[in-house]
């Protein structure tokens, strides 16, 4: 069970977008910015409130995937591998960070909580390939090499 | 800003606002697209300021050229949109001398203030050079001076941020006119004249959908704008978005206008962040000046705009996957018809264009359909904006006439292959495009060549690929990407593109047979012809376009066993060269796999069989003395 002041923020911002199935996804988009993931059972929540079937809910949560189930690290890494970042050769940084935190496709969230390292399909950054975003901010033309150093400077910044 | 009650405080605005930007001094527009913002131009912006505070009776003198001598000494800094040339960022341009400054970094400022902007003078190592040329001036860059940007024309020279720069260029014009001088068939029938198609893939007549929702007994109707730009490699309309939000806002009020819709969504990708905050301040300002909502500018035309972000579905760029996802349901599409123009969002006539479509209305509407027609081939009429990405010079973003050639396109406004490397392919259209080789350079860019070649225009992304660059991998790369982002509704896509991306899985192993060939084409026919949307249809295409173009590649991989790209990792095999190697053991210590062995001081050896080709020892030799052959 949450602590009730998850549910009244997720109150707060159901009656911010109105009860609507219409709603569902923008509703579980704010929850989700404001925990780093979408708990599952603010998900049910929201689901009674706006008077749709868990079901329901939970087969549009599943869709996208931008929600995740799973709580996330404080510094969310993506990595590009649209095709431009791909043929300027994105895997071997991704291939870094893997190694670099200890995480591989299974697992994508360090013990510690401090990271997750996620790829996505373009940032639409393509003309600074290869690219990587760290909470949204950009990092243009990585380098494995240049992906260590900004991994040493996020955990020095939290020593 | 003040309320825009009528079309006369509208053309006093733009008149006033013209008037401001002539007599500033000095205009400075640091670029603060994705891109530009990445490289540090916020910092660069707010380091401007200050320099700029800190000198406030500046006396600034640009020589004979200023215009505008004596009128006011104020120099305007802004936060422009993308300028389109994101290799060379972070840019700031300087006018009105045109001036463009290249990759600025921020200790650049204080020269570029104490020197241009006080004394005139030009920092050359900030100019752009090619070919042994120096650029000062924008427009002289060979990469903006063989383009034509009418989509993009504001991008870059305006600030996005405020709405009056968008009115001094003449911007709600169009709206104005047809508010008040024509009646909405009239706007129908003159975008259905315009031959203006569809910029979001498959080229479909937008006067056509138009005219079908206008015609529709249903009254309640919406106009839908798909931002979801979601085909790797492109990113045009993200820098519409960002650069000139409202000039997409404006297509949209027109077509609402037209079709006689209240109601309108602009479905925004999420991994867009800066494109929906700019959006949304954009619709809060017209909202506040009364250009959206009721009676717009004392007309009897009502309309209200709302903004959707999208949650990481490629396929809701899909019409009916889109507005399902805008309802609040999964994002999948469902089968037609009754069509999007029929029964679209909230099964209401909905007009669903993207937003480079939008962003042409308002121009066909100031200036004619003649003018519009009079630019690219008759049936393929306007210009295009490219991503152009990849192993290329010059990347960026670009707009040409449709008809332009691809040479063109990549040799002369992309200046060829970085790095001095040879041509091999172009990717275009993304996941549901093809990819061309050298042969078709000489192919002109617009919707139907396209196609007769089997590949598409498709939101326009342009990925170059040199030499080092695999095809059969890059087919595996789409296929993983589609067969990932297939919704799962129909079997010839879910099942189907699986099937096809194990096949390209096997062949880039080294495991791959040459029945696989034939195989892979009877799933391509397949799904093409039987899959449910349009994606699942285009899906197989970068299959098929490198099988007919690349074959010989593929034949490589499965008989030979090689990749002459050297990408394919099961097929790399890495040599010590006796000549180089000096037998320091470093390589063997770095080899996770124990397959290197030798004495010290004598050449090295790698066991080709107990190595997995991970490529430690070749970073890890001091003496360049490990490769891979072939």
């Amino acid at each position: 069970m949450l602590d009730q002041a998850y549910y009244d923020k997720a109150q707060e911002i159901i009656e911010q977008h109105g009860v609507a199935q219409a709603s569902l996804i923008p509703i579980i988009q704010d929850i989700q910015t404001e925990y780093r993931y979408l708990p599952p059972e603010l998900l049910s929540f929201v689901a009674k409130q706006l008077g749709i079937n868990e079901a329901k809910a939970y087969s549009v949560a599943t869709f996208y995937e931008n929600f995740s189930f799973e709580p996330k690290g404080k510094y969310i890494i993506k990595v590009c591998d649209g095709t431009a970042c791909h043929v300027r050769r994105s895997t071997p940084i991704l291939e870094r960070l893997y190694s670099e935190l200890g995480l591989s496709k299974n697992k994508a969230t360090t013990d510690d909580m401090l990271f997750t390292l996620e790829t996505v399909s373009c940032l639409g950054a393509c003309g600074l390939a290869p690219v990587l975003t760290v909470n949204d901010k950009v990092y243009p033309s990585m380098t494995p090499d240049a992906a260590t150093e900004l991994i040493q400077e996020l955990r020095g910044g939290e020593a | 800003m003040r309320k825009i009650e009528n079309r006369t405080i509208l053309n006093e605005i733009q008149a006033e606002t013209k008037q401001k930007i002539d007599q500033t001094r000095m205009r400075i527009l640091i670029c603060a697209g994705t891109g530009c913002l990445a490289g540090g131009s916020g910092e660069i912006y707010e380091r401007m300021c200050e320099l700029v505070k800190e000198n406030p009776n500046v006396e600034v003198k640009f020589g004979a050229e200023i215009a505008h001598e004596g009128v006011e000494n104020h120099i305007d800094i802004k936060k422009s949109g993308c300028h389109g040339f994101c290799e060379m960022g972070p840019l700031m341009r300087i006018e009105p001398q045109g001036i463009l400054y290249t990759k600025v970094k921020l200790e650049d400022c204080d020269a570029i203030f104490h020197r241009t902007i006080e004394k005139g003078e030009l920092i050359r190592h900030l100019m752009y050079k090619q070919d042994g040329m120096e650029y000062p001036k924008q427009e002289e860059i060979p990469f903006y001076k063989k383009q034509t940007r009418l989509v993009l024309k504001n991008c870059g020279h305006i600030d996005a941020e405020h709405m009056e720069e968008y009115i001094a260029t003449g911007g709600y014009q169009a709206l104005a006119k047809v508010l008040f001088e024509q009646k909405p068939e009239d706007v129908v029938n003159e975008i259905m004249e315009s031959n203006l198609r569809g910029r979001g893939g498959g080229g479909f007549t937008t006067g056509y959908k138009w005219q079908q929702v206008a015609r529709q007994k249903e009254t309640t109707r919406y106009i839908v704008c798909n931002g979801d730009e979601g085909d790797p490699g492109a990113f045009m309309d993200r820098s519409v978005m960002e650069g000139d939000p409202h000039k997409m806002i404006e297509g949209m009020m027109i077509a609402a206008y037209a079709v006689g819709a209240q109601e309108g969504y602009i479905y925004v990708r999420a991994e867009y962040p800066l494109a929906i905050s700019r959006l949304k301040l954009a619709i809060a300002q017209a909202e506040e000046a009364g250009l959206l909502g009721e009676h717009i500018m004392g007309s009897d035309f009502s309309f209200k705009l709302h903004i959707n972000r999208g949650a990481g579905a490629f396929v809701c760029g899909e019409g009916s996957a889109l507005t399902a996802s805008i309802e609040g349901n999964r994002g999948m599409p469902r089968v037609k018809p009754p069509r999007t123009v029929e029964q679209g969002l909230f099964a209401k006539p909905t007009v669903l264009n993207n937003v480079e479509t939008f962003a042409n209305v308002p121009m066909i509407i100031l200036n004619g359909t003649d003018w519009y027609k009079s630019i690219g081939p008759e049936k393929s009429p306007g210009t295009k904006a490219f991503a152009l990405t990849g192993s290329v010079k010059n990347t960026g973003l670009i707009e040409v006439p449709m008809g332009t050639t691809l040479r063109e396109v990549i040799f002369d406004i992309g200046g060829g292959i970085k790095d001095g490397g040879n041509f091999k392919a172009v990717q275009i259209g993304g996941p549901s495009g093809g990819c061309l080789m050298e042969t078709n350079l000489e192919i002109s860019l617009d919707f139907d060549s396209l196609k007769k070649m089997g590949a598409m225009i498709g939101s326009g992304g342009l990925v170059v690929m040199d030499d080092h660059t695999c095809m059969v991998e890059v087919a595996r790369f789409f296929m993983n990407f589609t067969q990932n982002e297939s919704c799962g509704k129909c079997v010839p896509c879910r099942e189907g593109t699986k099937r096809m991306l194990e096949i390209l899985e096997r062949i880039v192993e080294g495991k791959g047979e040459l029945g696989d060939l034939d195989l892979l084409e009877e799933l391509a026919t397949m799904i093409t012809e039987t899959a449910l949307c349009g994606l699942g249809k285009s899906a197989a295409l970068p299959v098929m376009s490198t099988l007919k173009n690349f074959r010989n590649e593929y034949v490589e991989h499965i008989v030979d066993k090689k990749c002459a790209a050297h990408v394919c990792q099961a097929m790399r095999r890495y040599v010590i060269s006796p000549e180089r190697c000096k037998g320091c053991s470093k390589c063997a210590r770095n080899c996770p796999a124990g397959a290197i062995s030798g004495q010290i001081r004598e050449v090295f050896k790698i066991d080709n069989d107990k190595c997995i080709k991970c490529g430690a020892c070749e970073s890890a030799c001091a003496f360049d003395a490990i490769h891979v052959e072939g």
